[in-house]
C-alpha cells in the first residue's frame, strides 16, 4: 500500500519525468549512433563502435558546407528580423497610430499560418516575378516568418518597461539618442536577445520554406532531408551532438555567470 | 500673494501644435518591418490566390480564368489527406498537452533547484535540426527494435493494428509513428507557454484552496487548470497550427498510407508543377486553420497567441 | 501680467493641457517664488502631476507657457531644461548601480570627474557604503534618497517631487518628510512637490496650492489653508470641517448671525466667503478640533457669547492623544468633536445628551452654491 501511496503522491513528478524521457531519447540515440559504424549507407542500426565520424566531421562532401551556409544565413536572417521587429515591438507599445489592429493581424498572421501555404505563397511570388531561387530568396523568408516571433518577444519586454526610466533619462539631461543607447536599449535587452534567439534557432532549423525557396541552394536541414532518400551519414549525428552540446553548454554556462553574479551582488 | 488663478479676461493663449516630425515617428517605425510582411507575406498570398483560378500548362503558360472548379477538384481527390492531417494533427496536439501538462507544472511547482536544468533540457533539443531528431526516432521505432520488441511482447501492437493504428508487428510506416513524430516535435511549442502559464500562478492560491477545503484534485480543477488557459491556448495553437501542414514527420516515418496534405502540396509544387491544384490546396488548408483558430479562440476568449 | 519675479521664480502663464476632449488642466497662471518649498495638494487626476510634468518638460503644453526666472522653456525639451524630477516610484535605472545613477546626469553633460561630486552626494543622503549597489538590493525608503541624490547632483534651479515619499510605509514617510525638508533648507533650491496627502503638503511646504478638477481651487501657506477655506473643498480636503447649512438672521458690518435647526450662530462677516444678505443661505463651518463637549446636565457652566448646538453623541472612539466624538443634532447629522484627553467625562459615552460650544471667531461661512461633501475622502479614495 505504501508503494501505491507513494505512486499517487509523485504521479505528477513520474509522468513529467517520462515526458522529459520522451524528449530527451532522440537526442541519446543521435549521440549514441554518431559512434556507430554502418553498415551500407543507412545509419539507423547499431553495428560497432567507431569514432571515426568524429575525427573526420566534414568528411562527407557539401556537409560542411551546408552547415556554414546555414549559420551564414541564420546569422543574417537574425540581424534582419531583430532590427525590423524590435522597431515595430516599439511602435506597437509606445505610440498610438493608425490601423493598429490591422498592423496587429498582420503581425500575429504568420505564425497562424501553416509553413506549407507561406512557403507555396512566397514561392507562387518568386516564379511570377521572376526572381533566381538561393540565398537571396531563402533569407527574405527567413526575416518574414522570423518577424513576427521577435516582434512578440520583444515586445512582452517593452510593455514591461516603466516609460518613467526614459522620462526620468531625459530629464537628467539625455537627448533622444542617449536616451535609447544608455536606458531604453541596456533594459530592453533580454527581450531583444530572447527574440534574436528564437530568430536563430527558427531560421536554422527551418524546413519546409527554405526547400520551397532555395532552388538549388542547399541548407543543413536540406541536407539532412536529401540524405535521408540517399543514405544518411554519421557526421549528421556528430554536427548534431556536437550542437547539441554546445547550447547545454553556454546555456549553463550562462546561468552559472548569471548566479555568480547575483551572489556576489546581493547584500549579506 | 504670488499666484493667481488666470483671469478669464486674458485673452486666449495661442494652442500649441504637436510636431508633424513627432507624429510620424511610429509611421517610420512600422515602415520596413511591415512592408517587408506585405510584400513577403500579404503579396504572396494574393498571388496565390490568383494563381489557384488560373488555367494552363508549365508549356503554355498560365492565365486567370476564374476556374474555381480547381478547388472541388482538389478537395474530392484528396480529401483523405485533409482528414488525416487534421486527425493527426488533433491527436498530436492532445497528446502533446496530456504528456506536457505534467512536466510543465513539475517545472513550475515541484522542480526546485533543478528548474533551470531540466527547462534546459526542454529547450536544448531545439538546437539540434529537427531533421536529425526525427531520423532518430526511425532508429528507435525500427523493425525488430527494442521498442517493438517490447510492445510486441506486452501484445499492444495487437491492440494498436485492430485499431488500424499499426499494421502487424511494425512500428515504423504507421499513423502511430506519425503522430508519435509531431507529438515529439511540437512538445516544446506545447510545454514553453504551459510553464509560462503556470509559473506566474501565485503558489498561495493553492493554500489558500487547501484551506477553504478543497482537495489537490479540486484546487487542480478549480483554481491551476483555469488560471493556466493562456497557456493551454497558446500552446494548443502552437501545436495545432505547425503540425497539421507538416509533412516532415509523415514523409519520414509514414508511408503513402500516411500522407498528409503539406505532403501533396509540396509534390503538386515542386515536383508535379501543377501550380493552380497546388495553390487550392493550400489556399483551403488555411482556410480550414484559420477559421478553427477563430473558433477556438473566440471560444477561450484569448487575444494573442504567445 | 506685471508682477516681477526675481531670478529663479517658476512662473507659469496660462498653462493648460487638453487630451481630444478632456481637459487636464483648466488655463493656470502661477508662480512659485525661488528657493521655496511648494506644494501641489490634490485628488489624484485633479492635474497636479500633468502640471508638474509640464515644469519638467515631459507633458507639451497645449496653451500658455513655462518660464524659469527670465527664461521662456516652454518649448525646450525636458534634457535641456535645469530642472529635475524624483518620479513617483523613483524610475531609478535598474542597470545601473547606485553611483552610476547618482552620476547619470553628470556624465550627460559631459563632466568626466564625477567620483567626488557622487560620493559628496551619497553621503548628504546617507547612503555612501551602497554606492555599488544595484537599486532593486535597496529598500523602499534608501531608493527614494537615491532618487532625490540623482536629481540634487545636478544643482537644478528647481527640483521637481512627484508623489515621492507615496510608496514608503507611514513612519518611513514622517522620516522622510523631514529629511527632505532639512535637504530643501540645506540646499536652497526650489522644491515643487506634488502630494495627494494634505498632512504631508501641509508638514513640508511654505506654500500650498490645492487643486481640483483641473484648477487651483485656493493657495496660501498651510496654516492660512486651514483656518480660511474659501472652498468647501479645501474645508474638507484640508483635515475635516463641519459644515452646517444656515440661513443668514442678521449682518453687522462685523458679526454674521444665522439660524439653523432652531439654533443661533455667530461668525465674523470677515471669514465669510458669500453674500450675507439677510434670508441668504450660508454654509457655516468649524473644524473639530475648536469644539468643546459638555454633557447636558451641565450647560449652564458655558460661558456666554460661545456658539452652541445641542445633540446626542451616537459614537465615540479613543485615538490616545484624544478622543473623537461624532454627535447626531438638529443642525448638522454627523458633527465630528476631538477632545484632547486631559480629564476625561465617563458621562460622554454614545446615547448621552450633549452641548457642542465654540467661539465665534472659529466660525468661517462659505457659500452655500457648492456641493457640502466637495473633498470630503472616502474610503475608495484613501489609499
Amino acid at each position: 500500500m505504501a508503494v501505491v501511496k507513494w505512486l499517487r503522491r509523485n504521479l505528477v513528478v513520474i509522468a513529467g519525468l517520462l515526458t522529459l524521457a520522451y524528449m530527451i531519447l532522440p537526442n541519446v540515440v543521435v549521440m549514441v549512433f554518431s559512434f556507430n559504424k554502418p553498415n551500407g549507407r543507412f545509419n539507423y542500426a547499431w553495428q560497432q563502435f567507431s569514432t571515426d565520424a568524429w575525427a573526420d566531421p566534414c568528411g562527407v562532401a557539401d556537409l560542411c558546407g551546408s552547415l556554414a551556409l546555414s549559420l551564414q544565413l541564420a546569422a543574417w536572417a537574425t540581424l534582419g528580423a531583430t532590427i525590423l521587429g524590435t522597431m515595430i515591438a516599439f511602435a506597437l507599445v509606445r505610440y498610438r497610430f493608425r490601423a493598429r489592429g490591422a498592423i496587429n493581424s498582420l503581425i500575429f498572421l504568420p505564425m497562424a499560418m501553416p509553413e506549407v501555404v507561406m512557403a507555396a505563397s512566397l514561392l507562387t511570388l518568386f516564379l511570377n516575378m521572376g526572381a533566381p531561387l538561393g540565398f537571396w530568396t531563402v533569407l527574405i523568408a527567413h526575416i518574414m516568418f522570423c518577424l513576427s516571433f521577435v516582434v512578440t518577444a520583444v515586445k512582452a519586454r517593452v510593455m514591461s518597461m516603466d516609460p518613467r526610466l526614459e522620462e526620468a533619462a531625459r530629464d537628467l539631461y539625455a537627448g533622444p539618442v542617449q536616451t535609447f543607447v544608455r536606458v531604453t536599449l541596456p533594459i530592453a535587452a533580454p527581450g531583444i536577445a530572447a527574440g534574436a534567439l528564437l530568430a536563430f534557432s527558427l531560421s536554422f532549423d527551418d524546413f519546409i520554406i527554405t526547400n520551397f525557396n532555395a532552388g538549388s541552394t542547399v541548407t543543413f536541414p536540406m541536407f539532412v532531408w536529401g540524405s535521408a532518400q540517399r543514405g544518411t551519414p554519421v557526421q549528421i549525428n556528430v554536427i548534431g551532438t556536437a550542437m547539441f552540446v554546445i547550447a547545454v553548454l553556454v546555456v549553463l554556462g550562462g546561468q552559472f555567470i548569471a548566479s555568480r553574479r547575483k551572489n556576489s551582488a546581493s547584500p549579506k | 500673494m504670488t499666484v493667481t488663478e488666470a483671469p478669464p479676461a486674458t485673452e486666449e493663449p495661442p494652442v500649441h501644435k504637436v510636431s508633424a516630425r513627432k507624429r510620424l515617428v511610429p509611421y517610420w517605425l512600422l515602415l520596413p518591418g511591415i512592408l517587408w510582411l506585405l510584400v513577403f507575406f500579404a503579396l504572396p498570398l494574393i498571388y496565390q490566390g490568383s494563381t489557384s483560378v488560373q488555367e494552363g500548362s508549365l508549356e503554355a503558360g498560365f492565365k486567370v480564368t476564374w476556374h474555381f472548379q480547381t478547388y472541388w477538384d482538389a478537395l474530392a481527390e484528396y480529401w483523405p489527406q485533409f482528414i488525416r492531417s487534421l486527425l493527426y494533427a488533433g491527436t498530436a496536439t492532445i497528446l502533446c498537452l496530456l504528456l506536457g501538462y505534467p512536466l510543465a507544472y513539475l517545472i513550475a511547482f515541484k522542480a526546485g533547484r533543478w528548474r533551470n536544468l531540466v527547462l534546459v533540457l526542454v529547450i536544448a533539443p531545439f538546437f539540434t535540426s529537427f531533421l536529425i531528431r526525427t531520423l532518430a526516432w526511425k532508429t528507435i521505432l525500427a523493425d525488430g527494435g527494442p521498442v517493438v520488441g517490447v510492445l510486441d511482447a506486452l501484445h499492444v501492437l495487437d491492440v494498436t493494428s485492430w485499431l488500424g493504428w499499426t499494421e502487424g508487428s511494425r512500428l515504423l510506416a504507421t499513423p502511430l509513428a506519425v503522430v508519435c513524430g509531431l507529438t515529439y516535435n511540437f512538445l516544446p511549442f506545447m510545454i514553453l507557454p504551459l510553464y509560462t502559464s503556470l509559473e506566474r500562478i501565485d503558489g498561495r492560491l493553492h493554500e489558500a484552496a487547501g484551506d477553504l477545503y478543497a482537495t489537490p484534485a479540486t484546487t487542480f480543477r478549480k483554481v491551476t487548470f483555469p488560471l493556466s488557459m493562456p497557456g493551454v491556448v497558446s500552446g494548443t495553437l502552437l501545436t495545432f497550427i505547425p503540425a497539421a501542414g507538416d509533412y516532415v514527420n509523415a514523409e519520414l516515418l509514414g508511408s503513402t498510407d500516411t500522407k498528409m496534405v503539406g505532403s501533396v502540396i509540396q509534390s503538386q509544387f515542386l515536383r508535379v508543377l501543377d501550380y493552380p491544384t497546388a495553390a487550392a490546396l493550400s489556399f483551403i488548408l488555411m482556410a480550414i486553420v484559420l477559421i478553427m483558430v477563430t473558433v477556438y479562440m473566440r471560444k477561450s476568449g484569448t487575444e494573442d497567441l504567445v | 501680467m506685471t508682477q516681477k519675479t526675481e531670478g529663479g521664480d517658476v512662473r507659469l502663464a496660462g498653462i493648460s493641457k487638453t487630451y481630444g476632449s478632456f481637459t487636464a488642466v483648466h488655463p493656470l497662471d502661477l508662480t512659485v517664488p525661488q528657493g521655496s518649498f511648494f506644494a501641489l495638494l490634490g485628488a489624484s487626476g485633479c492635474g497636479k502631476t500633468t502640471t508638474l510634468r509640464m515644469i519638467a518638460g515631459l507633458e507639451d503644453p497645449s496653451t500658455g507657457t513655462v518660464s524659469l526666472g527670465d527664461t521662456d522653456v516652454t518649448h525646450l525639451p525636458p534634457y535641456k531644461r535645469p530642472v529635475n524630477t524624483v518620479f513617483q516610484s523613483y524610475a531609478l535605472f535598474p542597470h545601473l548601480d547606485i553611483s552610476e545613477n547618482v552620476a547619470f546626469g553628470l556624465r550627460r553633460r559631459g563632466i568626466k570627474s564625477v567620483k567626488k561630486q557622487v560620493d559628496d552626494m551619497l553621503d548628504l543622503v546617507q547612503l555612501g557604503q551602497f554606492a555599488k549597489r544595484k537599486p532593486h538590493q535597496l529598500s523602499g525608503g534608501q531608493q527614494q534618497r537615491v532618487a532625490v541624490a540623482r536629481a540634487l547632483i545636478n544643482h537644478p534651479q528647481v527640483l521637481l517631487l512627484d508623489e515621492p515619499l507615496g510608496a514608503l510605509d507611514l513612519k518611513l514617510r514622517r522620516q522622510m518628510q523631514l529629511e527632505l525638508k532639512r535637504i530643501q533648507t540645506e540646499v536652497g533650491i526650489t522644491f515643487v512637490h506634488v502630494t495627494h496627502d494634505q498632512e504631508e503638503a501641509m508638514t513640508m511646504a511654505d506654500q500650498v496650492a490645492v487643486m481640483n478638477g483641473g484648477r487651483v481651487e485656493q493657495l496660501g501657506a498651510p496654516a492660512d489653508l486651514y483656518e480660511n477655506p474659501k472652498t468647501t473643498f479645501v474645508a474638507n480636503f484640508l483635515g475635516t470641517s463641519n459644515l452646517i447649512e444656515a440661513e443668514v438672521a442678521s449682518t453687522t458690518s462685523d458679526v454674521v448671525t444665522v439660524t439653523c435647526g432652531g439654533a443661533k450662530l455667530k461668525l465674523p462677516n470677515a471669514r465669510c466667503q458669500a453674500q450675507t444678505a439677510t434670508g441668504d443661505k450660508l454654509l457655516v463651518g468649524v473644524r473639530p478640533e475648536k469644539v468643546s463637549i459638555a454633557h447636558a446636565d451641565d450647560a449652564d457652566s458655558i460661558p456666554d457669547g460661545r456658539n452652541r448646538i445641542t445633540g446626542r453623541i451616537t459614537a465615540s472612539s479613543f485615538i490616545g492623544v484624544s478622543t473623537q466624538f461624532i454627535v447626531d443634532s438638529p443642525a448638522c447629522a454627523d458633527f465630528d468633536v476631538y477632545v484632547q484627553n486631559i480629564e476625561r467625562d465617563s458621562r460622554l459615552a454614545p446615547g448621552a445628551e450633549v452641548v457642542l460650544h465654540w467661539n465665534p471667531e472659529h466660525t468661517f461661512g462659505l457659500d452655500a452654491d457648492q456641493a457640502i461633501d466637495a473633498g470630503v475622502q472616502s474610503v475608495e479614495d484613501a489609499s
